[in-house]
């Protein structure tokens, strides 16, 4: 699991932000009615450089969602005078597409699966740690970039074609289990951002549950043995304390 | 409540009194109806004969005279029987007959009249009572009055001895239909009363108390042992809850107190920030571990109240144990074992997908963890873990079979239960509740987990039911 190793400074997730030297500002706002909790979110995603407000009730939250420009919400799914779930759907009923996060004390998967289907995309249940909900937050901000289109992905001189399944590197064509070939194209689609184990694990197997044993660092090691091995240049990041990102290192 | 007035509330007695009720009505009806006809009967019977004789007697005195009638009359009103007759003059003075004291006047009358009288025999005699009669009074030409008549007393002791056998059976009826109904009441009661006091007991604490059950097979013995089915069950989730509470407290207070004691020490003996780091990462680490079992410990709940009955879909189990064996074939490979997958025939099965795939994946992690160790393989033994989807009957069994140490029949039970870990495998990393939740998965599923022995190592072994969980029906 995740732990906070070697963070260093006074910034203790400036870590994992040097680690992803081309992040894009963000505007968050975080829908919380626990102040402790959202003076800890507002000040740790401002540490890594995002921009962050926070509302602390549920209509609160759907002015400000409505009216301000955010690029992701994080919303507690139980909030006074209105809960997170109708609050999504009604800022889904504006026609407000802003990527929601809906954090939840209820983690079971029908839970997820009603948080999902109200119009949250992505759902992170209590208690969590900031570089799981960094990681997820952030690929929901690119998600609205668009990177899922392209059908060949390419990373350094790594190259994933998803329409013949076939991977490349410098020219050197590497041979890639069905599932190994799922991982790769899920980290490569967010080259450059963290993904975390547990985001693996929901992405690529689409299983909800903890696997007890790290059953998804050996997959990795795995695929970084298939595509780094030999290279000078490695692809596949290990970020201590939050999970794995594939980036051209030499850039 | 006297016992009497707690009898009399019951329904059965209610019941009892408005059956009475209806069946009292109905005889009484019955009986009534068929009085009033006899009744009815007697009467046409006796005009139908009166209006002959009168018929009969004119006849005579028109062939010959008052003289013949009156000596008519004389003979058939000596002969005994009910039969009355009286002839008189215009003037109302006897000529012939068996009748007297009549009341005044029932001879001005001409047609049908109900009359007291006495018989002329009796007439002196005080002491004789009145008879009641039916009479036809008719008009002779020539100023005669003919009265013919018959005693009514036949047909009045007739309808007394109906009226009297109906009143008896009414009474009988009553008594018969109160006593069965104390009687059927009272043993219903006792019955009653007998479950009420175990559920007094069951409620004071005591949940091992049964309800009676009599063996007659009678609707009171099946909601008695539906409700001790019940009560079995009930008594199975408190033991678990108990057994859960006391687990909870010693497995998530061990670690809470090692988390505190290290913080205190830390707050106590840290001297710079990297050793205050240290503190704090611990700290951390420990808290996941915390959070871990705190989840484990939800899904186990989650999946023992039914609540994830909602939840289930058909789907493939062979392709369960297919996905699940590939998630785990690289640990097993670092662990120097060799994971196999035999799924090849579809296994259908009605179920909650996720839940099925993590109680196989707890199984094989557990295979994993214990045949990997490298004093745990058995020599000569194999090293390989096997996952295998099979249909056997109506159920689909998915298995996980390795070759380690297994585990000791008599402890099997046992390391199914919540935090029970064996005294061998306390080194390894683990909350205790991987065989639990795979336990709790299968019951859901109105399944089982059946650990077995290998021969070497372990074979655990998920049934499931392949339509899913079937409520158990009285």
């Amino acid at each position: 699991m995740p732990t906070f190793a070697d963070i260093s400074g006074q910034r203790p997730f400036s870590r994992v932000a040097e680690a992803q030297p081309d992040r894009v500002t963000m505007r968050l706002l975080v829908i919380e009615d626990d102040r402790d909790a959202a003076d800890y979110l507002v000040k740790a995603f401002r540490e890594v450089g995002h921009v962050a407000d926070s509302a602390a009730d549920g209509d609160d939250g759907l002015t400000m969602a409505a009216e301000g420009q955010y690029d992701v919400l994080i919303v507690d799914r139980m909030l006074p005078k209105r809960d997170g779930l109708s609050l999504i759907g009604a800022l889904r009923g504006k026609g407000i597409g802003t990527p929601a996060l809906i954090l939840s004390a209820l983690g079971q998967v029908d839970d997820r699966v009603k948080g999902l289907r109200a119009g949250g995309d992505d759902y992170l249940s209590k208690p969590y740690s900031f570089s799981e909900l960094l990681a997820r937050v952030e690929v929901l901000a690119r998600r609205r970039v668009g990177r899922s289109e392209e059908t060949v992905l390419r990373v350094g001189d790594l190259e994933l074609d998803r329409l013949s399944h076939q991977v490349r590197r410098k020219d050197e064509e590497i041979s890639l289990q069905p599932r190994e070939f799922r991982l790769l194209e899920y980290l490569m689609q967010h080259a450059g951002q963290v993904v975390t184990r547990t985001m693996l694990l929901e992405n690529v197997w689409d299983y909800h549950f903890d696997p007890q044993t790290n059953v998804i660092d050996v997959h990795i090691s795995r695929l970084r043995s298939k595509i780094d091995k030999g290279f000078s240049q490695p692809l596949l990041h290990t970020i201590r304390g939050a999970g794995y990102m594939i980036r051209d290192g030499a850039r | 409540m006297t016992a009497l007035g707690k009898l009399f509330r019951t329904t059965t007695f209610k019941l009892t009194l408005v059956y009475l009720t209806v069946f009292g009505l109905f005889a009484a009806f019955l009986l009534g109806y068929f009085a009033l006809n006899t009744r009815r009967l007697i009467t046409e019977q006796i005009t139908d004969t009166v209006n002959a004789e009168i018929t009969g007697l004119s006849e005579q005195y028109r062939q010959g005279g008052i003289r013949r009638l009156v000596i008519v009359v004389d003979a058939r009103a000596r002969r005994p029987g009910s039969s009355l007759y009286l002839v008189t003059t215009f003037a109302g003075e006897a000529l012939a007959g068996n009748v007297t004291a009549l009341p005044p006047g029932t001879l001005d009358n001409a047609g049908w009249t109900e009359t007291v009288y006495k018989r002329l025999d009796e007439a002196d005699a005080a002491d004789h009572p009145e008879h009641h009669a039916l009479v036809r009074v008719f008009q002779l030409p020539g100023g005669f009055r003919l009265l013919v008549g018959r005693d009514l007393d036949e047909r009045e002791r007739l309808y007394n001895i109906v009226l009297a056998a109906g009143r008896w059976s009414i009474a009988i009826v009553i008594v018969l239909g109160l006593a069965g109904g104390l009687f059927v009441t009272r043993r219903v009661l006792r019955r009653v009363d007998a479950m009420t006091e175990t559920t007094r007991t069951i409620m004071r604490g005591d949940l091992g108390g049964r309800l009676p059950v009599a063996g007659t097979g009678d609707e009171l013995d099946r909601l008695a042992e539906n409700l001790n089915v019940m009560l079995e069950r009930i008594e199975a989730l408190m033991r678990g809850l108990k057994e859960v509470t006391d687990n909870i407290a010693h497995d998530l207070k061990t670690p809470l107190t090692r988390l505190r004691n290290r913080n205190e020490q830390a707050l106590r003996t840290a001297k710079n920030e990297s050793e205050y780091r240290a503190a704090l990462e611990s700290t951390i680490e420990e808290s996941e571990g915390l959070i871990r079992t705190f989840n484990a410990l939800l899904m186990i709940a989650r999946a023992e109240s039914g609540q994830a009955r909602d939840d289930m879909s058909e789907f493939d189990a062979a392709e369960i144990a297919r996905d699940v064996g590939e998630l785990y074939e690289p640990l097993a490979d670092e662990k120097g074992l060799a994971l196999k997958v035999e799924a090849d025939t579809p296994a259908p099965v009605i179920g909650n997908r996720e839940l099925i795939s993590q109680a196989l994946a707890n199984l094989v992690d557990n295979s994993i963890k214990y045949a990997g160790t490298t004093d745990g393989n058995v020599a000569g033994a194999a090293r390989e873990v096997v996952v295998r989807a099979l249909n056997e009957g109506d159920r689909i069994l998915l298995t996980v079979t390795d070759c380690g140490p297994g585990i000791p029949e008599r402890d099997r039970d046992r390391v199914v239960e919540r935090f029970v870990r064996l005294e061998q495998s306390r080194s390894q990393p683990g909350s205790g509740l991987g065989l639990s939740l795979a336990a709790a998965v299968a019951r859901l599923h109105g399944g089982e987990l059946v650990l077995a022995d290998n021969k070497p190592g372990l074979k655990s072994i998920i049934a499931l039911p392949q339509r899913g969980p079937v409520q158990i029906s009285g």
